[in-house]
């Protein structure tokens, strides 16, 4: 009996009127927990009731705490009749059993009553008094700690990231038992609300005890979801990174001047930057291995020092990838999908066969299972790291299969008619066909994919599907990337989030975009070049990933968010016959998506995409396909070419209109790249404009003779539709420079390309982006507005063409944005991030998008003038010291450079990546102040390359500014904003502010109080009267927001952080005057201060603490 | 093809001033687009019909579900629904209750009944102010009437208090609930020529200077300032003395004739008309203690006396000149007892006049 959870229910107030006759309420609460339930006095003929109560308390296993929510029930009493709910209060006790997070519970909750919605407010008091409990058997992980942020949270710094955990648990929905016919939508909906919560707590304990058998204390990036099944049930997952986290201590909290110190900042990164002590020995081995379980990376420097082991089998691994969307419809015992296993190459297939079959054996037994699993998959479910954290990114990786739910038999389901959970691993172990199975399959083969790369790893990790009736599609996807496993290893993350994001003094500014893979053997056709930055190592011409733009990349000009939107009917059908049709049109879709994606990005005359995400949902009669990323120059890769328009044949169309295309094509180029100001440093940036040249000549060549030959494209379609990298598009222009080839030869591909120009640019004073940072802005205000906002649009047109469907399906995600540009343009200058949207086909002629985002305010004036700016933010010894370092740096790195760009010169990639690492790190600062060696190694490749021919010095040293201004963008932001948030004052008490970032401006968080995961369910009968179905989902969505603040507020935070809602399913009945609304949303609740309150006292106790970090990473 | 839903929630509640001013004017939400439009806001941002309709909606809806908590303004400070700034708080409250001059100008001193409120057809077509917002202000008059009729305590401060409005719009919202309380006329012909402003001041005036409230002892009485000093009005019945008495009459009148001699051009026309003017005044005193005299207390008051003084041409400065010395001349005289009360009812009748005496 470890625990005892007290409660006190001490007021209520604007109760709804209960007694008609008196207009008043006389109100009790039930208060349960398990099977214990208390009840205060009745408050009579109040509607502001006073009970003040009796502490109740209930005495529990940690086990219930962590699984079961503190139920509370608010009742009219009736001497006559039954009495009336007037609403609940469902209370999770998690946050109350990390001893760091918050200690009592206490404040107003929105009483909620899924029929009627908010029905005042009610105050409470919820303690928990924990025992000791040195029972090593526990079935309870109390005290792990849950956060959504997808980087190492603020105030806390990684020591050891062990890596990927994931659980699911699966239970009947209650909606669909046979009792639900008998009782009220609102007994209904209470039993929904309560087995979700029971299944996430249950769901959350299970990762925590697999964390604690790791030797993790901390679960990251932790990522919840819910798949409805219907009939077959109703699953809840999760997916997250282990780690173990260490609290810095309060005050000193990394505060961002310090990690610029020049005396610190070595220190703090001995470990990081191994380049400063590049003559000795690099200490991989002086560890004590044997401390600590063992961790995923173990096994993995190996692969990671020599990048090409799977050479071998890398022709056929490509081959492997077709399994994307692989259709497993037969049930069969042992490993993979049939399909997609059986292309795999021999060696590699083996190899994998072998690993997933031992992970299943040894699943759920023991610890050396789940370790085992955790070794399987290193994945990540980070999309941001600590600098040279992620050494380079091969490109996005990703699986889908579609699998058909009926054929699932799962005889305990089909007996139990209780609340009973089932853990749906013990009961399954020795049954392959099961949705653990099913990832399992999706996970080695995003795995398969990662090791086709060259990489060991997939960060910025994600599982998803999408339900419609019976079929389910499952994806998958990440970015496969190698990591420096030193960080694995010895727990050197030293760095705490803010620091994260800010300047190591090694900056790998072009480092990651490196290619992983052997440029012999590619994995794919792609155009390598020489890193525009270091000139030492190949990159790629593109560059797409799931990750954040890391913070020490050399970007030009600004991102801006971009999206590829794709409709494509389908027959309707039934089971098979319907999973199959969906699984043949989804490498069609995927590969228009990509295609679109990559010219829309060459429109915006950007090479990189980041936070790529591509949505693929299915309904009756259509799938629907959105993929959003954020484009970014990167000034590592080369220039983007043009977009060249070609007719089929000559004279297939007028050449005239081919040619006005063009025109419209090259304009809009030019239009967005005064509009994002990619004015990438000059030494590079006259590529672009030479290739502009090409382009028209090409142009006018093009009018006359087409240049693609027809098989050519074919076989890149085919390529494409069978991997998932996403890398290969470029192999045709191999021939003519980075022109990248439109062909028209119907009508179809001219409103492909008119629909590729309709992406209205955002009106001026807005930028958009799908991920935390924006590229090219880092000086946010303090003004912050979240929103939520669902569009649902109806099909009247029975007959729709896929094209008609195409320009819908845009029109809707357009109109959507020019609508948030339109209510936020009080913000203006002000950037839309995180925007994520989300889409779904409730009913057959349905199309439902929902967005969430945070709009955030920035200084225009500073963008412009920020090194200038600097000294008048800081402290003008930070400045001065500031400005120390980079030239302290400069000398260092050059030296370093040369050492190592002598031992590159070789192809030997020896273990010691890191030293290579390192040196690219420098790349930047070396550029500004380098040598006459330096600069001459780079004239000669650019002779080469034989684009330029105009003055290096200036070139460089331009070039060198750009790099310096984008080195630390939330340094920036933070300290900028300190100005702003003076002006803004102190927020009242009460306003909890809300963000999909893991950080808010000119705000330091200093405490993170726990997970805040919610499932609430909205019904009406009287759709009409609560204003049809925008005025129902308008204040459901609000008050699902109040009851968040509520929480968060109770438990002492005043915001929510990586905020996301994940689920927002909506059915309607209007005929019936009947709708229905389910909405899960989570974040991490944190208290947080204006950077003002503590700036002092934190930059001064902060030196210790990163030197102090910095010693205990290099033992 | 057409857009089923569409809603757009913010963490913070955005609001568009604009857009409440026309929600709260009882525009549709397809003419307040038309107004919209053409107020320019498209060009602000690019946008289309389409976006500016969704963009209405949505606030519309907003303001519709804080409709609820505007009738109780201290809910929405900590209500739990809209996370709204507090200065935002406090427009939306002010402008809710904000009123039309011309609209309330129709009301005042009506019972707030549903009789009146049958009526507001008519008054919306005759000030041109929407129906909607008839039935806004004519539901806040009748809110705000019956929240304070049950308070004790100073009425002003309990209006301010309980609706958490600004002090001008406290005082108007008070001189419209001593307006109903009372009952006072202000619909005659005559009394057209006068605008709410005019008669809030006079309110004012009367709920500091006559009510119960008024006198200092009586702190926490129910309806304090809302009901007329009772005794008070009994006293003024002693001021009958003064055009009773034919000495006390004349003497007063040559007191304030010698005062006025050679100030001002209308000197003839005031002494002529001194007698018929101070016994309009203290008639109109002596009746007070009757509820339909109370009534008709600023028709009286232009019957009496404005009217012949304006028909006398005398200007603004002529009648301030007149009532001054007409009041302080009473001080002088030895036989005349009451001047407390004199002073009471002069005080607010001069004031009264004062604001009164024009076009």
């Amino acid at each position: 009996m470890p625990g005892k959870l007290k409660a006190k229910i001490v007021a209520g107030r604007h109760l709804p009127v209960m007694d008609r006759a008196s207009d008043l309420t006389d109100a009790f609460v039930e208060v349960k927990f398990g099977n214990t339930t208390f009840k205060t006095d009745v408050c009579p003929k109040s509607l502001n009731p006073q009970w003040n109560s009796e502490w109740f308390k209930f005495e529990v296993d940690d086990e219930d705490l962590q699984d079961e929510p503190l139920q509370i029930t608010v009742l009219d009493h009736d001497t006559y009749s039954a009495n009336d709910a007037i609403g609940k209060v469902y209370i999770d006790i998690d946050p109350l059993l990390y001893s760091e997070a918050a200690s009592v519970i206490s404040g107003w909750f929105p009483i909620y009553d899924t029929i009627h919605g908010i029905r005042g407010e009610i105050n409470v008091i919820v303690k928990v008094e924990l025992f000791n409990d040195l029972n090593r058997f526990r079935q309870s992980s109390c005290g792990v700690k849950f956060f959504c942020t997808t980087c190492i949270p603020q105030c806390y710094r990684a020591t050891l990231v062990h890596g990927f955990v994931e659980e699911l648990v699966v239970n009947e929905d209650p909606e669909y038992q046979w009792i639900d016919r008998i009782r009220t939508p609102r007994a209904s909906n209470e039993a929904r609300q309560r087995l979700i919560s029971l299944m996430s707590g249950e769901l959350q304990r299970k990762i925590g005890l697999k964390v604690l058998e790791m030797g993790g204390n901390a679960v990251v990036g932790y990522l919840q979801c819910f798949d409805l099944e219907g009939e077959s049930g109703l699953v809840v997952r999760a997916i997250g990174t282990a780690c173990t986290l260490d609290k810095l201590s309060s005050g000193s909290a990394p505060n961002t001047n310090t990690h610029m110190h020049p005396n610190t900042a070595p220190a703090s990164n001995a470990c990081n930057s191994p380049s400063k002590d590049g003559k000795e020995p690099v200490f991989v081995e002086d560890l004590p291995s044997s401390s600590g379980p063992p961790t995923p990376f173990r096994a993995l420097p190996t692969s990671s020092s020599s990048p090409p082991p799977f050479s071998p089998s890398k022709p056929c691994s490509r081959q492997s990838s077709s399994s994307d969307t692989d259709l497993s419809l037969t049930p069969k015992t042992g490993m993979g999908s049939g399909g997609s296993a059986g292309k795999e190459a021999g060696p590699l297939r083996t190899l994998l066969r072998q690993q997933t079959q031992t992970a299943l054996e040894q699943r759920g037994a023991s610890s050396s299972g789940l370790l085992l699993n955790a070794r399987e998959f290193p994945f990540f479910t980070l999309t941001s790291f600590p600098p040279g954290f992620l050494l380079h990114v091969g490109g996005v990786v990703s699986a889908r299969s579609v699998k058909l739910l009926d054929r699932i038999h799962n005889p305990a389901l089909g007996n139990t008619r209780s609340y009973k959970l089932l853990d749906w691993n013990s009961v399954t172990a020795d049954e392959p066909e099961t949705r653990d199975a099913w990832w399992e399959e999706i996970r080695q083969e995003i795995k398969s994919h990662a090791r086709a790369l060259g990489c060991h790893a997939v960060v910025g990790y994600s599982e998803s599907t999408s339900i419609c009736e019976e079929v389910c599609i499952l994806s998958a996807s990440g970015t496969a990337a190698i990591l420096n496993p030193r960080y694995m290893r010895e727990g050197c993350l030293d760095i705490g989030c803010t620091d994260h994001r800010f300047e190591d003094p090694s900056p790998p500014s072009c480092g990651f975009c490196h290619i992983p893979y052997d440029e012999l053997n590619m994995p794919f056709p792609a155009q390598l070049t020489y890193c525009y930055h270091c000139r030492r190592q190949k990159v790629p011409d593109v560059l797409f990933t799931t990750i954040d733009l890391p913070s020490e990349a050399a970007v030009a000009g600004k991102g801006c968010l971009i999206q590829a939107r794709l409709c494509r009917l389908k027959k309707k059908a039934q089971g098979e016959t319907n999973a199959t049709a969906i699984s043949n049109l989804l490498p069609f879709m995927e590969y228009e998506l990509h295609t679109q994606l990559m010219n829309k990005l060459k429109l915006r005359s950007m090479n990189a995409l980041f936070g790529l995400h591509i949505q693929i949902s299915v309904g009756e009669n259509m799938l629907l396909g959105l993929a959003s990323a954020t484009g970014v120059y990167l000034t590592a890769l080369p220039a983007p070419g043009g977009i060249q328009i070609a007719g089929k044949t000559p004279g297939d169309l007028s050449n005239e209109h081919i040619s006005s295309i063009q025109k419209r094509i090259n304009d809009t180029i030019a239009v967005n790249k005064e509009l994002y100001q990619i004015n990438p440093p000059k030494l590079f940036a006259l590529d672009p404009e030479v290739f502009c040249g090409i382009n028209m000549e090409l142009a006018e060549e093009g009018v006359g003779s087409p240049i693609p030959e027809p098989r050519h494209r074919s076989r890149l379609f085919r390529s494409h539709s069978e991997s998932s990298d996403e890398l290969s598009e470029l192999d045709l222009s191999h021939g003519k420079k980075d022109a990248f080839v439109l062909e028209i030869d119907d009508t179809d591909a001219v409103e492909d390309i008119h629909s590729l120009l309709i992406d209205a640019p955002p009106p001026t004073g807005f930028y958009s982006c799908n991920t935390e940072n924006m590229p090219g802005i880092s000086n946010w205000t303090s003004g912050v507005q979240m929103f939520t906002s669902v569009r649902v649009l109806r099909l009247s047109n029975a007959n729709l063409t896929n094209q008609g469907l195409n320009k819908i399906f845009t029109d809707l995600c357009e109109n959507l944005l020019k609508s948030f540009y339109f209510k936020l343009r009080s913000m203006i200058p002000c950037c839309l991030c995180h925007l994520n949207f989300t889409v779904a086909v409730p009913e057959e002629e349905l199309i439902q998008v929902t967005v969430t985002a945070v709009a955030m305010t920035y200084d225009k004036e500073q963008t412009q003038e920020k090194t200038a700016e600097k000294p008048v933010n800081k402290g003008s010894l930070e400045a001065e010291e500031q400005l120390q370092f980079p030239l302290e740096l400069c000398a260092d790195s050059s030296s370093s450079n040369i050492q190592t760009a002598s031992k590159i010169s070789g192809v030997a990639e020896s273990t010691n990546i890191s030293p290579r690492a390192a040196s690219v790190d420098y790349g930047s600062f070396a550029d500004r102040c380098s040598t006459w060696l330096e600069l001459l190694r780079l004239k000669a490749h650019t002779i080469r390359r034989g684009s330029v021919k105009t003055s290096r010095r200036t070139q460089s040293l331009a070039h060198s500014v750009s790099s310096l201004e984008r080195c630390s963008p939330l340094q920036e932001g933070r300290s900028r904003s300190l100005r702003s948030s003076r002006s803004f004052g102190g927020s009242s008490v009460t306003v909890v502010k809300m963000t999909p970032l893991s950080f808010l401006p000119g705000i330091r968080i200093i405490k993170y109080l726990g997970i805040i995961n919610m499932f609430f369910i909205r019904e009406t009968t009287s759709l009409r009267e609560e204003g049809g179905v925008s005025g129902f989902l308008h204040s459901f969505i609000a008050e699902v927001f109040a009851m968040v603040r509520a929480h968060v507020a109770a438990l002492g935070g005043n915001a929510v952080v990586s905020y996301s809602m994940k689920e927002c399913v909506f059915m309607e009945n209007p005929n019936k005057n009947q709708a229905q609304c389910l909405i899960n949303v989570s974040g991490d609740a944190v208290i947080c201060i204006s950077e003002t309150d503590q700036e002092s006292s934190a930059s001064t106790a902060n030196t210790g603490q990163t030197g102090g970090g910095g010693t205990d990473g290099a033992t | 093809m057409s857009v089923e839903l569409d809603v757009f929630v913010g963490n913070t509640t955005i609001m568009d001033e604009e857009v409440y001013q026309l929600w709260l004017d009882g525009y549709t939400v397809n003419d307040a687009v038309k107004v919209r439009m053409e107020g320019g806001v498209m060009d602000e941002c690019e946008a289309s019909k389409d976006v500016l309709l969704s963009d209405t909606m949505d606030q519309y809806r907003t303001f519709q579900m804080c409709e609820r908590l505007l009738h109780s303004p201290a809910k929405l400070a900590n209500q739990l629904l809209f996370q709204i700034p507090p200065h935002r708080q406090i427009m939306l409250i002010e402008r809710y209750y904000a009123f039309d001059d011309t609209f309330v100008r129709e009301v005042l001193g009506k019972k707030l009944s549903k009789g009146t409120k049958k009526d507001l057809d008519d008054i919306s077509a005759k000030t041109g102010v929407t129906l909607k917002s008839c039935r806004r202000q004519f539901d806040n008059f009748k809110r705000v009437f019956k929240v304070v009729e049950e308070l004790k305590g100073p009425l002003v401060e309990n209006i301010r208090q309980h609706f958490l409005l600004s002090d001008k719009l406290a005082r108007d919202y008070a001189a419209i609930v001593f307006f109903a309380n009372n009952r006072f006329e202000t619909g005659k012909r005559k009394l057209q020529y006068l605008s709410f402003q005019d008669f809030a001041f006079c309110a004012g005036q009367l709920i500091s200077n006559w009510t119960v409230g008024a006198v200092g002892e009586y702190n926490m009485v129910e309806d304090m300032d809302v009901d007329l000093d009772k005794e008070f009005l009994q006293e003024l019945k002693e001021l009958k003395i003064l055009i009773t008495d034919k000495d006390l009459l004349d003497q007063h009148k040559s007191l304030v004739c010698t005062a006025l001699r050679g100030k001002t051009k209308v000197f003839p026309e005031m002494e002529t008309s001194f007698k018929n003017l101070s016994r309009g005044l203290i008639n109109i005193a002596a009746k007070l203690t009757n509820t339909k005299d109370v009534r008709d207390f600023f028709i009286d008051l232009v019957e009496k006396f404005i009217e012949p003084c304006r028909s006398d041409r005398w200007t603004a400065a002529d009648m301030k000149l007149y009532l001054t010395h007409y009041t302080n001349s009473a001080h002088i005289l030895d036989t005349f007892k009451h001047q407390v009360v004199w002073d009471r009812y002069m005080g607010v009748v001069k004031s009264c006049i004062f604001k009164m005496y024009h076009d």
